[in-house]
């Protein structure tokens, strides 16, 4: 069996096991939590609340050794991430609300200030005796290296809350994400709903800080949410799609480093969910790349259809190849390039269809109309039916 | 029956609002009538918009009180539909005109309630009475800018509220949507709701509502469309933006 499919079978021993069951939990969390920041347009907050971790987590080391512990006590350190990171947004959401600064300049801010205070406070600690031993580095990009049975625990259970709360949350969440304004009228507290979305995403990022590192966990939360949206039209399956990526990420990215000798887990997670995003990039049925280049290839030959059929409309003559290969195809007329019964009615429909747009182009003169006038999609399926008898009575 | 004796669907008095330190509304009083139409009219960046927001509280008062059907807002809020304005969000959003209905029914539903078929057979119903029935199953980026707004309004209907509040209902909609809008609203009137709107449109006030409010920051006149929505207070909310030609188009009665 090769190395692969034998973590994938968690058959590569007790740590790899536990590290790819952990991935998959983590994965699953971080990628529900995550879509729902991506539909609230504010994924860069979490690299923030990330890297703003860091202090927190040397803090909390020098803290517990001050106080003649090890030091090293995982919980402890979470805790003081927790800690920080809580700081961090909460000074990321006064910038952006009571000065001048907009959003994306007070992330930036904050997350290189917290961040560059974590290294100086890392660089302390290894001028410490009893730092050299602690590895704190790791947690800047994971580590999965003598992973407890613990730590899977703490993980499961840390996924598992996070996941329950964004199912308990997903009505409100959504509705603050596409219409805050209509939430807020409703009575829903647009800032708690956006504080618990961030306490989601806090927990995801903590439970995740030790398997994949607090540089590597942002691609977590965010990759699996805009790699769900080419596949679904709805926030609910933007949600659980992104879990199942997420989770598949975590589960296939752990087993792959686990069937060889130092290949860093966090990043090939990452890796693995980078795959599946660009696999959704090309062949996503509607948002996809080839999806568009199918649909070009299919509107060229609507084009040519249509406009071979104003000609037979109007009883000019058609020059164009593809027009007539493609009229002929559609039994709209004959080998002497002659129109036959269906190919008459067709052309007639599609010269009514061309008069109600034409009115259609005068009537509406919004943006919102222009986007979806291509010209070729009949009338009756772009207007509901009072607008298209509108048209007619204009028509008349 | 005088106005003075019934309780207002809407009351506010005093309401200042204020961005930074410029106020948008300030010390604004007006009650609004049930069972009526009431238009708020005025310029660009009048505080049109801020003062329904305020009396709803998706922005934050400065100073001033509402109350609805005469309880404070909090515990009036299950009587109130909102119609945001279409532009206010993002139409590419990953949901289907039937979700965006159901959003109105959230509130009733609760955090853990299941969203049933009675639930989905009255979102459709909603749609069935603005006219696109049809259109339930499609993604929301699909729409014309009227469907957008019929969408809106749906979502409101569904809310089964007794105040629906409409911010610029018939900004860029085409004539068949004003006309299935109106007749929605005049519907609503007639079934005892009240209904304000921020109406931008002066040539169809009269035919439209029974009250307007004219507002530029201050009040300027409120009151029945025959009494208020006169040349002299249109001058006077508008100023020199609206011509006199533009008035005398309106063929309003002069006090």
């Amino acid at each position: 069996m090769s190395p692969v499919l034998e973590a994938l079978l968690l058959q590569a021993g007790y740590n790899a096991a536990l590290v790819a069951i952990g991935a998959a939990l983590l994965g699953f969390a971080a990628g529900a939590a995550g879509s729902f920041l991506f539909l609230r347009k504010r994924a860069l907050v979490s690299d923030a609340l990330a890297h703003a971790t860091l202090p927190g987590i040397a803090l909390a080391f020098m803290i517990m050794v001050a106080l003649g512990g090890e030091g090293r006590a995982l919980a402890g350190l979470m805790a003081g991430a927790a800690v920080s990171a809580a700081l961090g947004l909460l000074a990321v959401e006064w910038l952006a609300s009571r000065t001048r600064l907009p959003e994306d300049a007070a992330i930036g801010a904050v997350l290189s200030s917290l961040f560059g205070l974590g290294v100086v406070l890392l660089t302390v600690i290894q001028t410490m005796e009893r730092g050299r031993q602690a590895g704190l580095e790791s947690f800047l990009l994971g580590s999965t290296a003598g992973m407890l049975r613990v730590d899977a625990v703490v993980i499961g259970l840390g996924g598992a809350a996070a996941v329950l709360a964004v199912w308990l949350l997903r009505r409100p969440m959504t509705l603050v994400a596409f219409d805050p304004g209509f939430a807020a009228a409703s009575g829903l507290s647009v800032r708690r709903t956006d504080l618990a979305m961030m306490a989601i995403v806090l927990l995801v990022t903590v439970t995740g800080l030790k398997l994949v590192g607090l540089i590597l966990i942002v691609a977590l939360l965010i990759i699996p949410a805009v790699t769900a949206r080419f596949w679904t039209e709805r926030a609910g399956g933007v949600m659980w799609i992104a879990a199942g990526i997420g989770g598949v990420s975590g589960y296939v990215g752990a087993a792959i480093s686990a069937s060889a000798p130092a290949l860093p887990t966090g990043p090939i997670i990452v890796l693995v969910a980078t795959g599946l995003f660009a696999a959704s990039l090309l062949l996503a049925p509607a948002r996809g790349v080839a999806a568009a280049v199918v649909r070009q290839r299919r509107f060229q030959r609507r084009v040519h259809l249509r406009q071979g059929l104003l000609a037979l409309g109007k009883g000019e003559p058609i020059h164009d190849a593809l027009s007539l290969r493609l009229l002929r195809a559609e039994g709209l007329i004959r080998a002497d390039r002659v129109a036959t019964q269906a190919g008459r009615e067709a052309a007639e429909e599609v010269a009514r269809d061309e008069r109600r747009w034409a009115v259609a182009r005068q009537v509406h003169q919004d943006g919102g109309l222009t986007g979806r006038y291509d010209g070729l999609t009949p009338i009756t399926e772009v207007f509901a039916p009072d607008q298209v008898a509108a048209f007619d009575r204009e028509m008349s | 029956m005088s106005v003075a004796d019934i309780t207002p669907a809407l009351s506010v008095q005093g309401l200042t609002v204020s961005y930074g330190q410029k106020p948008a509304v300030f010390d604004v009083s007006a009650a609004f009538r049930p069972r009526a139409m009431t238009a708020i009219i005025g310029p660009n960046g009048a505080g049109k918009s801020t003062m329904l927001k305020a009396a709803l509280g998706v922005v934050p008062r400065l100073s001033g009180e509402v109350r609805v059907f005469g309880q404070p807002l909090s515990e009036a809020r299950a009587r109130i539909a909102y119609v945001p304005q279409r532009a206010s969000v993002d139409w590419d959003f990953p949901t289907n005109v039937r979700d965006v209905v159901l959003m109105g029914l959230y509130r009733k539903v609760g955090l853990l309630g299941r969203i049933t078929g009675a639930h989905r057979r009255l979102a459709d119903e909603c749609l069935a009475r603005v006219g696109i029935e049809g259109f339930a199953g499609r993604q929301i980026g699909q729409l014309s800018g009227g469907q957008q707004q019929r969408v809106f309004l749906a979502r409101a209907l569904a809310q089964e509220a007794d105040l629906y509040l409409l911010d610029e209902p018939f900004a860029g909609v085409d004539a068949a949507t004003e006309r299935a809008i109106i007749e929605v609203l005049k519907g609503l009137k007639a079934e005892g709701k009240a209904v304000v709107a921020v109406h931008h449109d002066l040539s169809t006030v009269g035919a439209y509502f029974d009250d307007v409010l004219l507002l530029n920051v201050r009040r300027i006149a409120a009151g029945p469309v025959e009494a208020a929505f006169t040349a002299e207070s249109l001058q006077a909310t508008y100023g020199g933006r609206l011509a006199g030609a533009h008035i005398d188009q309106l063929g309003l009665r002069s006090a």
